[in-house]
Order: structure tokens, then C-alpha cells, then sequence
């Protein structure tokens, strides 16, 4: 389904409907997830799938056009010597890193992304996070990583963070628009969910959970309640929304089981890298190790895999 | 406005389920689990197994044996001992024997000790009485693993603790020991509820004669093991295979003290009347048909999660299931739409895959009368909906199934089924529901799901059960009391109340 | 002054108690009790099961609202049976000594009988404290165990004691929330009926006690079977009655209670064990989080 299938409707949705979630309701859920085994040829299928879903990152202060060329190169050769891999979906920089990224993927399908909007801490005036948007998607970004304005949501101000999701997606034009709750400053799994269903009312085409500079960042049962708002506004509008994940997940095992979660929450038809994303920058070699493993029986080293 | 709950499907007046479901998710086609079996390497199962005697294994008198199968595979396990009267007097000899001659005269500590003890020989044993929890009862091995071993083994524990401190558990009271126990156990959770029953009662000073279950005799014989290696002094446990007719010479048999059965309804009568007059003592855990009820407040995912715990946990043999659902009628179609999507991600297959959710159903004639009632629901004029799983072609397999379209007046709503099928009401007030909840015979447990505190506590009161779940289900614990209401039995079993059963009060 | 010899005396009625009423009983049916000498002292209703399970219906539609009253109110009742009982003392007495009790025994009987209204009155906010438990379970719930009344409590009061001992069954049942249906002494009824009519006089909401009287022969078997009835206690009878009320009450999976062998002029026929046996533990689990 392409996203221009279903008109989105921003509508302010009313956030005291939304259902209420039980945390230990779902570390229970989680558990279960991870209680799932999965071995031989449907972790190989996994772990390639996980792969190509990976949000290449990279979002430092100290990033430079050289460090980005030779993250591209990564994403673009993940492991050469392994025939038969995918490469990552995307690249993640800052805006002023678009241009360079673009330039080094060349015309291949890997998407660039850019985080806007005051990234990560988003505290600046509106103006300047539409402007650092349409920047960034002039520049060539495919994809803008907004970030909520968290003390809003927080003070109950849920038409101004609305309001402002609306206007960046306005902003994007054709440029998939992910928005970036940063859960680890929400609180509660019941505020997780009316952000996302806010967020998802607004416009977003993918909800994230965090930016990575904030701890905890993404975790199973945070990405659960997400998952679980995604079906519910699912059920109601028909419209899919894609998930990301983003910060944390560094082991092969812990991003099959959020594999495994999302096909027994949201089901098939989420298992692609055009709906779902993990934001990271190490998750991609210990797969590539585990990979290494299934083909030869053998435990392998991280010095056997390019570090970039 | 548009707010976050699907509203969708047309209803009728009686809030029946109408199946036009658009955007629906898909579960079948892509990416599937493989098959990831437990290994049997390090599990041993004898071709034959005796009774376990006055601290020996010693063949049945009369020399029968009845067959153990794999209900997953319908293959013979093993064939164990049949035991007859006559067994049974002996295991009621050796047990008494041991009770005056060594238990009951033991200091409380060192009894305590020799309970300890089988609690750690279980836990290192853990993975293989998993193994042969779920070849020999069905159940899947992520249960039999991390729910039936571990609290068996945490039961032990638990009690042994309380054989030396039984003075501070009866404020103004003494408590002495009753004697000799003659126990009965059911294939639902068999080695859980050998511990359920061995434990409290060796703790608090009595012997033990046990019965399992005619189709899950194996983990008691292995737990039989146990207590030989854990050098408990002959006769303190004996256990004795067999089926209705031993069970019958237990329950007649003159020397024992105390009868504690688990199992149905009908035979917790026939046992209550059989010792009439004889001044047994005696604790019955039987049927139950607990309702579980959604407010249209309560936190919808994870009621669905209790719903799906709560019916299909153990296949649903489990008594105190929460087989009738009462779902608010405002939310009623969302919770059932997500209750039959979760369906779909449910497991159905071989149990000692580590990925099973729903194992085998435990024996030929128990799927028999599982599927009656499937039939007799649908004769009824209920709606079925089952999931959509493959099952194996040889063993005994149910999907998981609901019920919709169903009233207080449906005898698959009356009777307990003890399968994976739940039945499904709608509500509309609180004084409806909770009327609706103690529309029973029995009372053995609840279930309540909302975000309002104190709607919790009224409908917590209100329900007439013993054990009350409250934005969960089916959990248990050794320290909790578990234990029913009216025709689900009573005395306690588990907890400071599970002592009661097991000892007299004196002043 | 008119010699009171030369005045009629009044005699009493004795009636039975059903829903805070004092109806005859309706088989019409009446049995004379009488003295050692063979004077009849009173007619005494052959209470039938019609009587019985008219008695069980207000048992149960008074358990609602009783087992939810607070246990302060419970005692504040259970202490006002004992003062008004106090102050009828006297006509207590008279009756035990009518029957044939010697007038000292009838005097501490009494005595005692009031005492033991005001010990279960003090258990009614206590008992549940001492029962009750908060269990350390493993996972991360809250979970306790609470003690709840078990129901309508059917009593087949002591043959031999005929205030104390129904007294010392009925209060532990009711202070702990249950409603009881009663079968008085046959032998000693008088002060069965009175004692209704106390506890008519004392806030006791009607259904909460009903007392019959009758033949144990004929109402035995109605208090065991009664599939509305969730315990029966008896307190007297042989093995075979023993027997009959276990199989009869095994039909709705009755609590059965004996009581045979105490002696109800004892201290130790006093204890909150008692009112324990007509109660059943319940226990709530809840998650703990946010």
C-alpha cells in the first residue's frame, strides 16, 4: 500500500479516549516475545531482514563530511565478502550532512534522512524548524526525523505539538515525515500511547521512539505500545504508519524479537523496511557476526567486520 | 472527532460479533518460526514403573499396568503399575508406620530440612521434568518450563520453611498434625499439584499417600526419584498409580486422616459423601466457570492478553480458567477483533517446541468431550470462530475457539469445558456484570479489567470466587491461597491458609 | 391490694422468627412442651420445611446487605443483643428454671451468654486482621487474602443447651457477616424464641437470624440439603446423623461443621476459629506499575 493511498485527516483526535495501558501487562507481552526461539533458516531470514531495515546512524557533534562518505560506504557495502545481503535503508545524519550523504549513495535505493527540527532537544521557535526542514529536503533528504516538543506534551498543550507535527509535514512535501517522541523523556507507556496517537492524527508516516541522546531510548515494551496504537489507527483509518525504534538496540537477538513483536502485533504486511526501521550505528556488524556464525558454525570476532 | 477506537462493525441488539471486518492485519503468509524443539537427550523414561512404597518401587500386587501415552503423538511412553486395593493398604501401612515411628516425632526443623531438599534436587532436574511434563500431559514445554517446574519446585520451598514456625501461623492455637494424607491429584498441572499437596502436608507433619492422574502418571514417579534420592525416611510419601478404583480404595480406605482431592465437581461430591461419617477431614479444589469481565475503561490491550491467558493457558484445562467473558458493550467489538487477531499469532502444534503456545489436548476422550460441547454451542445456535492454525494430522489437538451470540442460558456458558473455548457475553452496567459473574454454581476465581481503583475494589467484593485476578489472570503463586466458593470446593491451598488443611488446632 | 395469685396470668406464645417476623408456623402444627411433672409449660411450633425454606429466602436476601455492613456495625449490633438481653435477663432465667434448670445454673448461663455477645461483638473489626495476609508473592503484584462470609449458615442448634449454645453458633456466624437459619433445642426451645424476639428489639436487620423450632427428625434432612444453604453446622447427634448431613450437604458441596462435642459453658467454646469456620478466604492479585 502506498502512503498516498489513504487521505490523512489531521484532525485533533481527543487523547482522552485513547485506552489506557498496563505496564506490567506489557513487560508480560514482551516477555513472551522474547521467550519465542527462533533458529536456523528463520533467523538467517530475520537477521537479513533486519538488515535491510537499519537506519544507518550517525548524529554527533563531531560528524564531519568524511565520517558521513564512509558511513555511506557502509550502508552501501555492508559485508562484501557475504554474498546474497541487503543493504541498510537509510542513512541518518544532521541537516548540513544531507548534501554529502546524497552525494555518496549516488542513485542507489538507500534513503537519506535527516533529523530537523532543533534536533534532539527541539527547543526553538517554530519558524526555525520549518526552515531547518524545507533545508534539509531541498538539500535531498527523503526522509525528516522531526522531534516532538516534549515540554508541551508534557504541560498538556497537545494542540500546539499537533499543530507543529502538522505544520513540519506541510514542510516536508514529498519527504517521508518520522516523528520522534523521545519516550525516555514521556514518563509513562500511557503517555507513549497519545503521543503516538497524536502524532499519527497529525501526519506522521512514521512514529520513532527516541532520539538516541536520551536515556532509556528504545525499549521492547515502549515500542509495544506503539506498535499497538499503529493497529488501532490502523482499524480506524486504514491508513499504515511505520514504526522506528531508535537508540539502544545494538544485539541481533534483541532486534529479531522486536521482529518477532511486530508480526505478532501488526502482522506481514509491517515487515518491510518501507514500515519499519531500526535507528542505529552498531546493530548492523553484530548482525553481520551472527550471520557469519549461522553460515559457518563458527563464533565469530569484530575484527573481522569494517567499523565505520 | 476522530478518536482511536474502531468503530466499525454493525451490531445487533444482542451485541453479537459481526464478522466484516476491513483492514484486516495478516499473520499466515511471510516470515514463520521453525521449528525449534527442546531436546530429549538427558530425559530417561522407563518401559515399566512400580509403586513407590515405604520408600521402595515395588510392583502392584495383582501384577497389572495400564499404558501412558503422548497425547501429541498418541505413542505409548510407558506402562506404569495399576495400583488395587491392596497397594493401596500397603502404601496406607508404610505411611502410618512412618508417621508414628519416625515424621511426627522428627524435630520440625530437620523435617524442614528433607523438604528443602527436594526443592533443590527439582530445580536441577528442572529441564527434564519439563520434558516429561509435556510428552506425558501436552502441554506446551514454554509452560511446563517456566510456569509448572520452577512453582513446583518454589512450592518445596515455601512450605519447608513453614515446618518449624506452624506456632506463629495459629494465633492461640497449637497445631498437630492430622496423620496420614490420602491425596488426589489431576492431569491438568501434574507435578504442580503433587507439590501443591505434598508440600503443606509434610510440613506440617503428616505422611502422604498420592494418586496421580490416570493419563500423567510420570512426573510423580520421577518426583517419587526425588524423594528416595532426598533420603526422606521410608513411607513419609507414597505414591500410588492408578485410576478411579484406586483412587475409590484412598478415599475408603479406614487409616488415613485426611482426603485432599483436586479434579472435577461430580467426583469432589462422590468423594464428600463416600467419607460421610468417618470423620476424615478433607479439602476438595474443584470446577470452576469463572467469568471475566472487560470494562469498557480497563486497558484493552492487555485485557486481551488476559483473555488469551486466561482461556488458552493449559489448553484451557485449567479450572480456573476464565472461560466466560463479559465484555462491556460499548467495546465489545474492539475487544473482540483484537482477541481474534491475537488468536491468529497462537501456536497450535507439537508441545516440546519451545515456540508452542497451545499444546495437546491431554487425553483421546477429554478432546471427546471438548468437541461435544463444540458441538453442542453451535447447536445452541452460537456463533464459533477458531483461528485459523494447522494442527498435526496425529494427536489430539483443539484451536482456540470463542463463542459469540451466547447468554446465561447456553449450557456451554454453564458447564465447565475444560478446553481452550471461551464464551462470550456482552454487559452494559456494573450491577449487570457482576450479577451475570455469580450467576453460578461455582466460585473459584474472577477476573476484572478496568482503570477506575475503585471500581476494582467493588467488583473485587463482589464477586463470589476465591481468587480474584485484577488486570490479570491466571497467575499464581506458593504463597498465595488458592481455592474456591461454593461448589468449587474448599480449604485453601498455597499460602499460611494452605497449613490449614494439614493440621488439627488445639488449644 | 389484690393478692396476685387471684390475677390470670398471660400466658406467652411462642412463635418462631423468619424475616424479622414472628408468624406462626405454617403447618399449623404445634407440640406441647412440658415439665418434669408432665404439665404442659407451652406450645411450641412444629416448625415444617415449608417454614425452612421460607426462612432460607429472607437468609439470603438479607446476606447482601449484612455481609456489606461495616464491621463496626456489627459489633455495635452484636453489643446491643447483649445489653438488651442484660436488661431482659430476668425473663431468661424464669424460662432456663421452667424448663428445669436449677436457678443458679439458669443465672450463670445467662451470664455467660451475655459475655459471649460482647466477646464476638469486640472480634467483629478484629478477626479480619488477624485472618487476613499479604502475600509476598514473586512477581510484581499486590496480593492479599481477605476473609468473606460464606452465606446462609444453616444451624442445627446444641439439644442440650438452650441459650448458650445457640448463642455461642450464632454469633460468631453473624458477626462475621453471615445469616443464619437456626433449628432451636427441641428439648429446651423456650429461650430460642425469646432470644428472637432480642434480637428483634436490637438492629438486627430482618433475615439476618431466623430461628425455628421443631423436631430434628423431620428438619435435619431440609437444613442439609437446601442446595440455597452454604454451610450447616450441627452440634449434637450420632455417627449416622453425622453421616446423613455430609452426604445430604455433599449435593452443593456444602461446608459441614460439627460441633458435637463441645462444651458450650466453657471458655474454649469461645474463639475466633469459630467464627473462621464460616468464612472463605479470598485473595486479590494486582499488578503493580505505572
Amino acid at each position: 500500500m502506498s502512503l498516498a493511498a489513504v487521505p490523512v485527516s489531521t484532525q485533533m483526535p481527543d487523547l482522552g479516549q485513547v485506552t489506557r495501558v498496563d505496564e506490567v501487562g506489557v513487560k508480560e507481552r514482551v516477555a513472551r516475545f522474547q521467550s519465542r526461539s527462533i533458529k536456523k533458516e528463520s533467523k538467517v531470514e530475520a537477521l537479513k531482514m533486519v538488515l535491510s531495515m537499519i537506519d544507518l546512524t550517525t548524529l554527533e557533534g563531531q560528524d564531519t563530511p568524511g565520517k558521513v562518505r564512509q558511513l555511506c560506504q557502509k550502508a552501501l557495502h555492508l559485508h562484501d565478502s557475504m554474498p546474497g545481503l541487503p543493504h541498510v535503508a537509510a542513512v541518518c545524519v544532521y541537516p548540513t550532512m544531507v548534501g554529502v550523504a546524497k552525494q555518496a549513495l549516488g542513485d542507489n535505493d538507500i534513503k537519506v534522512a535527516s533529523v530537523a527540527t532543533a534536533f534532539p532537544s527541539g527547543m526553538t521557535p517554530r519558524q526555525i524548524k520549518l526552515e531547518e526542514t524545507r533545508i534539509a529536503v531541498d538539500d535531498g533528504a527523503d526522509e525528516i526525523d522531526m522531534v516532538i516538543s516534549r515540554g508541551a506534551f508534557l504541560q498538556g498543550e497537545y494542540g500546539f505539538v499537533f499543530d507543529e507535527i502538522a505544520a513540519i509535514k506541510e514542510a516536508c512535501g514529498k519527504a517521508h515525515l518520522k516523528v520522534i517522541l523521545e519516550t525516555g523523556e514521556l514518563g509513562t507507556l500511557d503517555r507513549i500511547r497519545r503521543a503516538s496517537v497524536l502524532a499519527m492524527h497529525a501526519g506522521a508516516d512514521f512514529i520513532k521512539t527516541s532520539t538516541g541522546k536520551i536515556q532509556p531510548a528504545a525499549t521492547m515494551p515502549v515500542t509495544l505500545v506503539m506498535l499497538q496504537a499503529i493497529r488501532d489507527y490502523y482499524y480506524e483509518t486504514g491508513r499504515m504508519v511505520g514504526m522506528k525504534p531508535a537508540g539502544g538496540i545494538s544485539k541481533a537477538k534483541l532486534a529479531v524479537h522486536y521482529l518477532v513483536m511486530l508480526r505478532e502485533t501488526l502482522g506481514q504486511a509491517w515487515m518491510t523496511k518501507e514500515w519499519f526501521r531500526f535507528g542505529a550505528s552498531s546493530l548492523a556488524n553484530d548482525v553481520l557476526m551472527q550471520l557469519q556464525k549461522q553460515a559457518t558454525g563458527v563464533y565469530q570476532s569484530a575484527d573481522y567486520f569494517s567499523k565505520d | 472527532m476522530s478518536i482511536n477506537r474502531p468503530i466499525i462493525f454493525p451490531k445487533t441488539n444482542s451485541g453479537n460479533f459481526v464478522s466484516t471486518e476491513p483492514n484486516k492485519l495478516a499473520f499466515n503468509d511471510g516470515w514463520q518460526y521453525a521449528p525449534a524443539p527442546e531436546s530429549t537427550d538427558h530425559v530417561t523414561i522407563d518401559q515399566r514403573y512400580k509403586l513407590f512404597i515405604g520408600g521402595e518401587f515395588v510392583a502392584p500386587e495383582a501384577g497389572r499396568h495400564f499404558e501412558t501415552i503422548n497425547p501429541a503423538t498418541e505413542e505409548q511412553l510407558s506402562s506404569v503399575a495399576l495400583a488395587g486395593e491392596a497397594d493401596v493398604d500397603r502404601a496406607v501401612k508404610a505411611a502410618r508406620k512412618a508417621y508414628n515411628g519416625v515424621w511426627s516425632k522428627m524435630p520440625a526443623s530437620e523435617r524442614s530440612k528433607y523438604i528443602y531438599r527436594i526443592a533443590r534436587i527439582l530445580q536441577e532436574r528442572a529441564r527434564e521434568f519439563a520434558v516429561i511434563e509435556s510428552l506425558d500431559g501436552g502441554k506446551p514445554i514454554r509452560e511446563s518450563r517456566d510456569i509448572d517446574i520452577p512453582l513446583a519446585a518454589a512450592h518445596f520451598f515455601y512450605y519447608a520453611g513453614w515446618a518449624d514456625k506452624l506456632e506463629y501461623a495459629f494465633p492461640g492455637r497449637h497445631a498437630v498434625p492430622l496423620g496420614v494424607a490420602g491425596q488426589i491429584i489431576p492431569w491438568n498441572f501434574p507435578l504442580l499439584m503433587c507439590a501443591w499437596k505434598i508440600a503443606p502436608a509434610l510440613a506440617c507433619g503428616n505422611t502422604v499417600v498420592l494418586k496421580p492422574a490416570e493419563t500423567t502418571p510420570l512426573t510423580a514417579m520421577k518426583l517419587a526419584e526425588v524423594i528416595r534420592d532426598a533420603g526422606l525416611p521410608p513411607g513419609v510419601v507414597n505414591i500410588v498409580t492408578g485410576a478411579g478404583e484406586t483412587g475409590a480404595a484412598i478415599v475408603n480406605h479406614p487409616d488415613i486422616d485426611k482426603i485432599a482431592f483436586t479434579g472435577s465437581t461430580e467426583v469432589g461430591r462422590i468423594i464428600q459423601k463416600a467419607i460421610a461419617g468417618t470423620g476424615k477431614r478433607y479439602t476438595l479444589e474443584l470446577g470452576g466457570k469463572a467469568a471475566n469481565i472487560i470494562f469498557a475503561d480497563a486497558a484493552i490491550d492487555e485485557a486481551v492478553e488476559g483473555i488469551v491467558n486466561g482461556i488458552f493457558f493449559n489448553q484451557g484445562h485449567v479450572c480456573c480458567a476464565g472461560s466466560r467473558l463479559f465484555v462491556q458493550e460499548s467495546v465489545a467489538d474492539e475487544v473482540i477483533r483484537k482477541l481474534r487477531d491475537r488468536m491468529e499469532t497462537l501456536i497450535v502444534g507439537d508441545p516440546l517446541d519451545k515456540n508452542t503456545d497451545i499444546g495437546a489436548i491431554n487425553s483421546a476422550s477429554q478432546l471427546e468431550t471438548i468437541e461435544s460441547y463444540l458441538k453442542l454451542g453451535q447447536e445452541e445456535g452460537a456463533q464459533m470462530y477458531q483461528s485459523s492454525c494447522a494442527v498435526p494430522d496425529r494427536g489430539y489437538w483443539c484451536r482456540p475457539t470463542i463463542f459469540t451470540g451466547v447468554s446465561q442460558s447456553n449450557r456451554i456458558v454453564q458447564e465447565e469445558i475444560f478446553g481452550p473455548v471461551l464464551a462470550i457475553q456482552t454487559f452494559r452496567t456494573l450491577e449487570e456484570g457482576l450479577s451475570k459473574a455469580n450467576n453460578t454454581p461455582y466460585g473459584l476465581s474472577g477476573g476484572i479489567w478496568t482503570d477506575k481503583g475503585a471500581k476494582i475494589f467493588k467488583m473485587t467484593q463482589g464477586i463470589r470466587a476465591g481468587v480474584i485476578w485484577a488486570n490479570t489472570f491466571n497467575k499464581f503463586d506458593p504463597t498465595s491461597p488458592f481455592g474456591g466458593y461454593k461448589e468449587s470446593g474448599f480449604g485453601r491451598e498455597g499460602g499460611l491458609h494452605g497449613l490449614g488443611a494439614y493440621v488439627r488446632l488445639e488449644a | 391490694m389484690v393478692a396476685a395469685t387471684s390475677r390470670v396470668p398471660v400466658a406467652k406464645t411462642y412463635k418462631i422468627y423468619i424475616d424479622g417476623k414472628f408468624p406462626r408456623t405454617e403447618s399449623g402444627r404445634y407440640f406441647p412442651l412440658k415439665d418434669d411433672e408432665g404439665n404442659v409449660i407451652a406450645s411450641i411450633c412444629r416448625g415444617s420445611r415449608k417454614d425452612f425454606r421460607n426462612s432460607v429466602v429472607a437468609a439470603r436476601n438479607a446476606f447482601a446487605a449484612w455481609s456489606a455492613a461495616s464491621a463496626y456495625l456489627r459489633g455495635q449490633i452484636l453489643y446491643r443483643i447483649a445489653e438488651m438481653l442484660e436488661g431482659r435477663a430476668e425473663q431468661f432465667v424464669a424460662e432456663l428454671v421452667l424448663q428445669g434448670v436449677s436457678k443458679r445454673r439458669a443465672r450463670a448461663e445467662v451470664d455467660a451468654t451475655i459475655d459471649r455477645l460482647i466477646y464476638y461483638a469486640g472480634w467483629s473489626d478484629k478477626y479480619q486482621q488477624v485472618f487476613s495476609a499479604v502475600n509476598p508473592v514473586a512477581s510484581s503484584h499486590f496480593n492479599f487474602s481477605v476473609l468473606e462470609p460464606t452465606g446462609v449458615v444453616a444451624v442445627i442448634a446444641p439439644n442440650d443447651s438452650g441459650l448458650l449454645g445457640l448463642v455461642s453458633n450464632i454469633a460468631p456466624a453473624i458477626v462475621g457477616g453471615n445469616t443464619c437459619v437456626v433449628l432451636a433445642s427441641e428439648l429446651l426451645p423456650l429461650c430460642a424464641v425469646s432470644f428472637a424476639e432480642v434480637v428483634h428489639a436490637s438492629d438486627v436487620p430482618a433475615g439476618v437470624v431466623n430461628i425455628l423450632t421443631g423436631f430434628r427428625d423431620e428438619l435435619t434432612e431440609q437444613f442439609a440439603s437446601h442446595m440455597d444453604v452454604n454451610a450447616v453446622i450441627f452440634c449434637d447427634g450420632d455417627t449416622d446423623v453425622s453421616r446423613d448431613i455430609q452426604v445430604l450437604a455433599a449435593d452443593n458441596i456444602k461446608r459441614v461443621i460439627s460441633r458435637v462435642d463441645t462444651k458450650w459453658s466453657e471458655d474454649a467454646a469461645q474463639n475466633p476459629y469459630l467464627i473462621k469456620d464460616t468464612q472463605e478466604t479470598k485473595t486479590t492479585w494486582h499488578p503493580i506499575g505505572s
